[in-house]
């Protein structure tokens, strides 16, 4: 083991030179292999946060609903009311899914809803978000069918329902998918647990699955030669087990009821190494670990291989010293292996043994986020395809003679038609709260047993828009989630996101992460929805030939929402023949980034649609004032796809046709098929339209008159679109032609 | 009438179970921890012990196999046996097949797929404990979520469960057509549920306990509850 451990060793370890240098003067001296492996992944992007981070700090991150800051704990804690907090983080699993796409968005899944009971709180619903390429290409096909499941595979079994989440393609993401998921849930106050470590001579605890050699980054090793025999069997992707995950929640929740609990972390990134570092810098303590004691899955496995073991499915527990007994007692009735590994101490080091010897020891604040991990700045410049999109003309655009045929062709674009192919595989009723899968709303519905209220969650980001321009596009996502919830009859309160991006070291992926985030932060405080958590996921980017191509800039917002009273949820489906259509907001001449552009004119490049942040927020206000007052029969946003689309998925719920006319002044294809924002579509019965008139008089938002939900047939300006029958015909059946054929 | 719903490692309906029996039933229930062969103790020929969905020992080996040799299965098998309601329920029926107090098997799904969503019953018998309230042919609309539902039995078998009326529910059109085209899973005459001959044990493959409140948007389970629970008052 006698390895000279050089710069050229730590650049093999992903460290820069300047990042070696400052670990010779953390430890004032030069560290061992262990001890460098330590740093190298507490230092890495994934944990550090090193190149985002002091973007992310200027996000809002306080608010009265708040239990804990933002990145304070593993999850974000929001004070729902009736003395229950909820506990919910969106997470990326990007690129094990990429490699691996079953166990990639399984182990996604795990981990994310790990994250949420190791706070104390029991998940009641959870969401995702996926992005991958051309749906032609076969490799897309499998690449969906794996991580479909993947997620399948993990969350039924768990038993948590998958409520919501969107699926998006693009040929932007045909080398790098994204696959981020989200998790919500519930703790009572005073039931929860930090992940710290207090009280020197404290024992800890680890509980679980035994430790492999799964999830170590074998390529960063296999070029060390120390490792050059053992990184052959490193796997780079972790194995989930969801049964054992289960046992792990049920016995982690009474565990935490017997109060001999000090602290808890689950084991994610950087397994024990990150675990142990968190809790003790957290609590401004250190550790002494045994690495004999942790249960391993095979012999002779060398130190860092234990402390960077990413195997899934275990928990570090900080207990009172005393009364471990009660959690071993706990953990053996669920069969889980609960180990008593070390203490914690008052050194503010952490020290790991084995064999009797002292293998590493390191201070526990340098490593951490917050504490001595590195920070850059990042140089960026403006994308040089601006450009493109500067040149963009509407004039230049034909506008559709067959308005029928290209209605069809848009409508049966697979980012437009039902994702049931999708959804189906997922057990979306579990714990038999999910007030959706009968009544279908622009956000999912859980209701929060034993009280009145329920929560409305959903997943948002138009990564075209955000590609389009990044501040507006940061925007749009976080007010897009905002309209899916206040649509719902919910009301917005607090947001997760998982920032998806290129390449950091690329000056424009750079620039799209910046602006993003100005735009985020901004919507976020006009909404009055701070920030909670979340993660950041750089370098989704291939190279192909000389060119570095990154996916668009996905700012994945998942947003909770609450209903204080769970019988107010406003649905999307027209309702009755002869109610009328209106239309909230206003219609403008624009197709900016568009599906139709995409899908039907085969342009690339276009600006972002048009969206303005107050009168967004009017809208949103003024919708809620009208689910409120009990005006209106539906609500559904205006969104992909834009009025067309929108509007033939109010109808094809219960059949009913409509009957509307386009608006003189804006282009048909434009009022059709635009997708400028703030606008909602809503259905008035013919005895409250007087009602609902006169109110909308003093909103401050424009609104008209569509038409009538009328008969079996959609008709527009006259012209006879066919039954809505064949239109829900093809939104239910197309992505199962894609991917079955 | 006391109710039990039997806690497996990895059950995850469990706590559905529970709410739906207690509190929206108002109905006395407890769980009943698979180690505890003394769980059943106090249960008696009216009372009734519930086998919930989920994934039991993770599902593996096969789907129901591990936990239908589980140490309380000892304890639910003589009650059954000593004429004792069984109701099971997604894996519950798995357990239930496995332990063979009800014929068949359920297989892989036919689309090797899991699927959760809403399909429609039509009830083939009324003559039975946790039917009673329900109409020959009457149609309800309730939710699957299995990746292996479906049934499957040798002939003879299949020609006993139909002579006997032990057919519960049959997957079909929301008018009642039995065709192929409505078979979820692609089970045998597409069986949902069954009974044993003494008809005191029961499994199906969907969910009630997930449409019995007007919150979820649909209640047609409702009556499966309290068709066991007419039971009750018949014997009062």
């Amino acid at each position: 083991m006698a390895q000279i451990i050089d710069a050229k060793v730590a650049a093999n370890l992903g460290l820069n030179a300047e990042e070696f240098e400052k670990i010779k003067e953390i430890l004032g001296r030069t560290p061992n292999f262990t001890e460098l492996s330590i740093f190298s992944v507490m230092w890495s992007e994934h944990c550090s946060y090193k190149n985002s981070i002091t973007w992310l700090k200027t996000l809002p991150r306080d608010g009265e609903r708040l239990l804990v800051g933002a990145g304070e704990e593993n999850a974000g804690l929001v004070d729902i009311g009736g003395g229950l907090g909820c506990a919910f983080k969106i997470e990326s699993h990007n690129h094990p899914s990429a490699i691996e796409p079953f166990q990639g968005a399984a182990t996604g899944v795990g981990g994310i809803h790990r994250d949420i009971f190791t706070m104390g709180a029991r998940p009641i619903a959870a969401l995702n978000s996926l992005r991958f390429g051309n749906i032609n290409s076969e490799k897309t096909k499998h690449l969906v069918k794996g991580v479909v499941n993947g997620i399948s595979h993990y969350g039924n079994c768990f038993g948590v329902p998958t409520v919501g989440g969107e699926v998006f393609f693009d040929d932007c993401y045909n080398q790098n998918i994204l696959v981020n998921a989200m998790s919500v849930g519930i703790v009572k106050a005073g039931e929860t647990v930090s992940a710290c470590a207090d009280g020197p001579g404290n024992p800890v605890l680890i509980v679980g699955s035994a430790t492999g050699k799964d999830g170590i980054h074998g390529a960063t090793f296999a070029s060390a030669d120390l490792t050059e025999d053992s990184a052959d069997d490193l796997p780079a992707v972790q194995v989930g087990d969801p049964f054992q995950e289960k046992l792990l929640l049920e016995a982690s929740l009474e565990a935490i009821k017997t109060g001999a609990i000090v602290g808890m972390q689950d084991m994610g990134a950087a397994g024990i190494t990150c675990s142990t570092s968190e809790m003790s810098a957290k609590s401004g303590t250190g550790m002494i670990i045994d690495l004999d004691k942790v249960p391993t899955r095979q012999e002779g496995m060398l130190p860092f291989e234990i402390l960077l073991s990413e195997s899934q499915e275990r928990m570090l527990i900080v207990a009172k010293k005393g009364e471990e007994h009660k959690l071993f007692e706990i953990f053996d009735k669920w069969d889980l292996e609960c180990e008593h590994i070390g203490e914690v101490t008052d050194t503010g080091r952490l020290q790991f043994y084995q064999g009797g010897e002292v293998i590493a020891d390191v201070p526990a604040e340098p490593l951490v986020l917050g504490g001595g991990a590195p920070v850059y700045q990042r140089e960026y410049s403006e994308p040089k395809y601006f450009a493109e999109i500067a040149k963009f003309n509407i004039d230049q655009i034909t506008e559709p003679t067959d308005y029928v045929a290209t209605a069809q062709k848009l409508f049966s674009a697979p980012n437009l038609v039902s994702k049931r192919w999708v959804y189906e595989q997922y057990d979306s009723m579990v714990r038999t709260n999910t007030m959706t899968t009968n009544k279908a709303s622009d956000a999912a519905i859980v209701r929060v047993k034993g009280t009145e209220k329920a929560l409305a969650v959903t997943t948002d980001c138009n990564s075209s828009y955000v590609y389009a321009d990044a501040y507006q596009g940061g925007m749009i996502a976080v007010a897009e989630a905002a309209r899916n919830i206040v649509c719902s009859g919910g009301e917005p309160v607090a947001i997760t996101n998982c920032l998806n991006f290129g390449n950091p070291y690329d000056p424009e992926v750079y620039w799209q992460f910046v602006h993003t985030i100005k735009g985020m932060g901004d919507a976020c405080r006009k909404f009055n929805t701070p920030v909670t958590g979340g993660n950041v996921s750089f370098y989704n980017h291939s190279v192909i030939g000389d060119q570095n191509i990154p996916v668009f800039p996905t700012p994945t917002i998942g947003m909770l929402g609450i209903l204080d009273d769970a019988n107010k949820v406003m649905t999307l489906d027209f309702k009755n023949e002869t109610d009328l259509i209106y239309l909230v907001g206003e219609s403008v001449n624009d197709i900016g980034s568009t599906e139709y552009l995409r899908v039907v004119h085969d342009v690339k490049y276009s600006p972002v649609p048009q969206f303005d942040l107050d009168t967004e927020h009017t809208l949103q206000q003024t919708v809620a004032g009208l689910i409120k007052n009990g005006h209106i029969e539906s609500a559904h946003d205006v969104a992909d796809g834009g009025l067309f689309t929108n509007l033939m998925e109010s109808s094809i719920v219960n059949g009913l046709g409509f009957e509307i006319s386009t608006q003189d002044g804006i282009r048909k294809d434009a009022f059709l098929f635009g997708e400028s924002q703030s606008r909602v579509i809503i259905t008035v019965s013919r005895a409250k339209a007087e009602a609902f008139e006169a109110y909308m008089a003093d909103q401050g938002t424009p609104f008209s008159k569509l038409g009538m939900v009328s008969g079996e047939n959609a008709i527009i300006d006259g012209e006879d679109f066919g039954k809505v029958a064949d239109w829900k015909d093809i939104h239910d059946n197309t992505l199962h032609q894609h991917l079955e054929n | 009438m006391k109710f039990g719903v039997v806690v497996f490692p990895g059950s995850n309906c469990d706590d559905d179970m529970i709410h739906v029996i207690g509190t929206v039933m108002g109905q006395d229930v407890k769980k009943l921890w698979h180690k505890d062969t003394e769980a059943l103790n106090g249960f008696g020929k009216g009372d009734c012990v519930v086998l919930p969905g989920g994934f039991s020992y993770g599902d593996y080996l096969r789907s129901g196999a591990i936990a239908s040799h589980s140490p309380i299965m000892t304890s639910v098998i003589e009650f059954a046996n000593n004429g004792g309601y069984v109701w099971g329920i997604c894996n519950g029926f798995q357990v239930l097949c496995e332990s063979g107090l009800l014929p068949g098997a359920l297989l892989n799904n036919n689309h090797h797929k899991f699927v959760c969503k809403n399909i429609y019953l039509r009830t083939e018998t009324d003559q039975t404990p946790i039917t009673s309230q329900l109409k020959e042919k009457q149609i309800i609309k309730v939710p699957i979520a299995h990746a292996d539902g479906r049934y499957y039995a040798d002939d003879e078998t299949l020609k006993k469960l139909n002579e006997n009326g032990q057919v519960l529910f049959r997957y079909c059109s929301e008018g009642g057509d039995t065709s192929e085209t409505y078979n979820p899973n692609g089970s045998l005459e597409n069986i949902a549920g069954i009974c044993n001959e003494g008809r005191n044990v029961f499994g199906m493959m969907p969910h009630p306990e997930r449409c019995a409140e007007p919150t979820l948007g649909n209640e047609d389970g409702r009556i499966l509850f309290e068709s066991i629970l007419a039971l009750q008052k018949e014997m009062a």
